[in-house]
């Protein structure tokens, strides 16, 4: 048998230093468990300075007695290659499992063990614990803000409605497939916009809305029996006759007035709020950014002086202006230069304010991406007889947008997490809401479970959106 | 006059104070081979570029197929559809299958079918014997297979000239090879070609004529044979004597 050598372990009695290095390493763990979970000190009979040391003096030896190379065991290996390299990285690996386990109690404490979720008063919250309760009983305005209880099913169908639209692309046949991005571009926003602006707005602008959609789909289902070289007129002049129809001939405007058609509850879109809001916000922010952006950054490098200057004039305005000045200008300064009876509405002016502002950032990393391509890209477009926009479109920019994923992902999680600003104008979405609610004489002293909360639902909105950038970039790799 | 497909007169170009082309006076007849050549910085590369306005000229005339190229040239895409052109670092369009490298053009160009100008990259693709990685990347090809693939996705837009910008000088030797039997398959099919290129062997294989270039101007312009044998200035003379 070899001597054993402590301080350079080795294959020879692999076996002793293995089982002496893994006891070390379990009762130093174990010590911290106990003094977390239970506490007790098991090695209080220790000085002090000693026995606060003791477990980070025992793991450490351990750890050094594991680290052999090339032990044979797949195990070990992948722990010294990973945790266990050197001294340094051993102390520090131990180091923050005892920090882990220290920090284990008090957080699952707090959320799960000492947290009420029953009743539906502040009175059941006597525990040191999260009062969910809180968050229970307040769940509806979290999402609704002050949306009236009995319409809410309107923004969740529109929700839902978008949502099963925007799956097209999962189940569209081969056929359909070319015009998917068309969909997605232009389809998809101008419904979208219908559904929010008619459908949970309501009013009596409901009434347009619905002849639009019966307007639009008789005249698809005859749009079959037309030669389709009438195509073209037909699907201009039928819909817009059979909506003149329907507004002025069959529904006559006082039937509605006389209480014969009852419209949609009309909701002012100061009282949306909540999640729901975030999402609009979001959603349109970032489909208006992009395409803002996207002619921003190629106008920053156009040849035309104008169009040049007054795209750098864009860019580097809104991005010298922090997002709550330009909120606040849109509520407050914008309406004084608009004629007398004009009026536009408070979300939209919101919505353009932040689409603006975010499109500058956009340009720039979208310009980013234009620039790392090589010249050759472009002469080899020019010599091929390719335009501007054909070369744009065809070679330039599916290579540079496709550079710029990250970028892009960057600055719209940024969008996403911006929009609680716009509290400024008297817009509360979900973070909005829960500074409402944590001022209710009612409820005092909830502010921590509201932001736990609205901290986890950002995480997961914005953990889906970098999960789905992260797809989308191994979807259009291709070698170089 | 007509069959002369490229005509230039005392065309002059700067780049900023720098002058880069002095001179030039060059016509081309149709279906002849020209051979460029010369020290590297003499303007060859510039010269062909203005061929098909990828740079601008700013005296004298360019007339391409009786096209002058000039500021106002509103479509002077339809002239370079005309005029295909072979990069040195080949250029081809890496988020593009080769198959659609070759078929971009002249379906949004020349507003071919797809299935035409399909059967028409295939048909290139043959020609350059690369049809077999039709469906590959150009990332996943070798040097001299993309230049093939270059050579193909310009003959797509079936050219009446075609240029080529020192097409073989960032191969390796043996792939050098495969590119110029290439050029020299399409040399014999008549194509008018114009091509910048150090590999004499080439030249004196297919050229009509050869030019030699120094400091942007033109030194000398001599039937192959002729050029080869006596070269009558000395600076080609030198030239030569360097390179063979």
């Amino acid at each position: 048998m070899n001597k054993l050598n402590f301080l350079q372990p080795d294959k020879n009695n692999f076996y002793t230093y293995l089982y002496t290095g893994v006891i070390l390493v379990a009762l130093s763990i174990f010590i911290v468990f106990l003094n977390s979970f239970f506490n007790k000190d098991i090695v209080s009979f220790l000085p002090g300075p000693i026995s606060f040391f003791l477990p980070l003096i025992l793991g450490f030896t351990g750890l050094h007695l594991i680290r052999i190379d090339y032990s044979g065991l797949r195990f070990l290996d992948s722990i010294n290659k990973n945790i266990n390299t050197n001294n340094f990285n051993a102390f520090l690996s131990l180091l923050i499992v005892f920090v882990v386990i220290k920090s284990l109690p008090p957080l699952l404490s707090w959320f799960i063990i000492d947290a009420n979720i029953t009743g539906d008063s502040k009175d059941v919250c006597t525990g040191s614990g999260a009062c969910w309760t809180y968050i229970k009983i307040w769940f509806n305005r979290f999402m609704y803000g002050m949306y009236p209880n009995p319409e809410q099913w309107r923004i969740n169908l529109s929700f839902i409605a978008l949502a099963f639209l925007g799956c097209v692309g999962f189940f569209a046949t081969e056929k359909f497939k070319k015009y998917l991005t068309l969909y997605y571009v232009v389809v998809y926003p101008i419904i979208a916009f219908f559904f929010i602006f008619f459908f949970i707005s309501g009013g009596p602008i409901f009434f347009d809305f619905s002849y639009g959609i019966i307007a639009a789909v008789i005249s698809i289902i005859l749009g079959f029996f037309i030669p389709s070289k009438f195509k073209m007129y037909y699907f201009i002049i039928v819909p817009i006759t059979l909506y003149i129809l329907l507004k002025y001939v069959f529904f006559y405007e006082e039937l509605i007035e006389l209480g014969k058609l009852e419209a949609l509850e009309w909701v002012e879109t100061g009282a949306w709020g909540g999640l729901s809001l975030t999402f609009i916000v979001s959603f349109f922010c970032l489909i208006f950014c992009f395409p803002i952006g996207l002619f921003l950054s190629l106008g920053r490098r156009s040849d035309f002086p104008i169009i040049k200057y007054i795209s750098i004039g864009m860019i580097e305005f809104w991005r010298g202006v922090p997002l709550i000045t330009v909120l606040f200008m849109s509520s407050v300064m914008f309406p004084m230069f608009l004629p007398e009876d004009m009026f536009i509405d408070k979300l939209v002016r919101v919505i353009i304010a932040i689409s603006l502002f975010e499109a500058a950032y956009v340009a720039e990393v979208i310009r980013g991406g234009l620039q790392a391509l090589p010249r050759g890209q472009y002469d080899a477009a020019k010599s091929l007889g390719m335009g501007y926009w054909k070369m744009h479109i065809l070679v330039i920019l599916p290579q540079a947008l496709k550079l710029v994923i990250p970028g892009i992902a960057n600055t719209f999680l940024a969008l996403v997490k911006d929009t609680p600003l716009i509290f400024v104008v008297g817009l509360l979405e979900i973070v909005g809401m829960l500074n409402l609610a944590k001022t209710n004489p009612e409820w005092l002293g909830f502010a921590m479970e509201g932001y736990v909360f609205a901290s986890v639902l950002f995480f997961i909105i914005c953990y889906a959106m970098s999960k789905y950038s992260y797809n989308l970039e191994q979807k259009y790799k291709t070698e170089r | 006059m007509s069959d002369k497909i490229i005509q230039i007169t005392e065309m002059n170009k700067w780049f900023g104070d720098f002058q880069v082309l002095k001179n030039i006076n060059l016509e081309v007849e149709k279906n002849k081979k020209i051979v460029v050549c010369g020290p590297s910085g003499s303007g060859k590369s510039t010269l062909i570029r203005c061929i098909n306005r990828l740079e601008e000229h700013q005296q004298g005339s360019i007339i391409v197929d009786g096209n002058e190229l000039t500021e106002d040239t509103k479509d002077i895409e339809k002239i370079r559809a005309e005029v295909g052109m072979v990069f040195q670092q080949f250029n081809l369009f890496p988020h593009l299958s080769i198959l659609d490298n070759c078929t971009l053009a002249p379906i949004w160009v020349k507003k071919m079918p797809k299935k035409e100008a399909e059967d028409l990259a295939l048909q290139h693709l043959e020609k350059v014997q690369i049809s077999d990685q039709a469906n590959k990347y150009p990332g996943q090809l070798s040097g001299g297979q993309q230049q093939r693939c270059a050579i193909a996705r310009a003959l797509c837009m079936e050219p009446k000239i075609m240029l080529f910008d020192e097409p073989t000088s960032a191969l390796d030797p043996e792939m050098i090879k495969e590119v110029l039997d290439a050029m020299v398959n399409l040399a014999k099919a008549g194509m008018t070609m114009i091509v910048v290129t150090h590999e004499m062997g080439f030249a004196k294989e297919v050229a009509d004529e050869v030019i030699f270039m120094d400091e942007g101007m033109i030194v000398e312009r001599a039937e192959t044979k002729e050029f080869f044998a006596n070269p009558k200035s000395d600076r080609t003379k030198l030239f030569l004597s360097q390179i063979l």
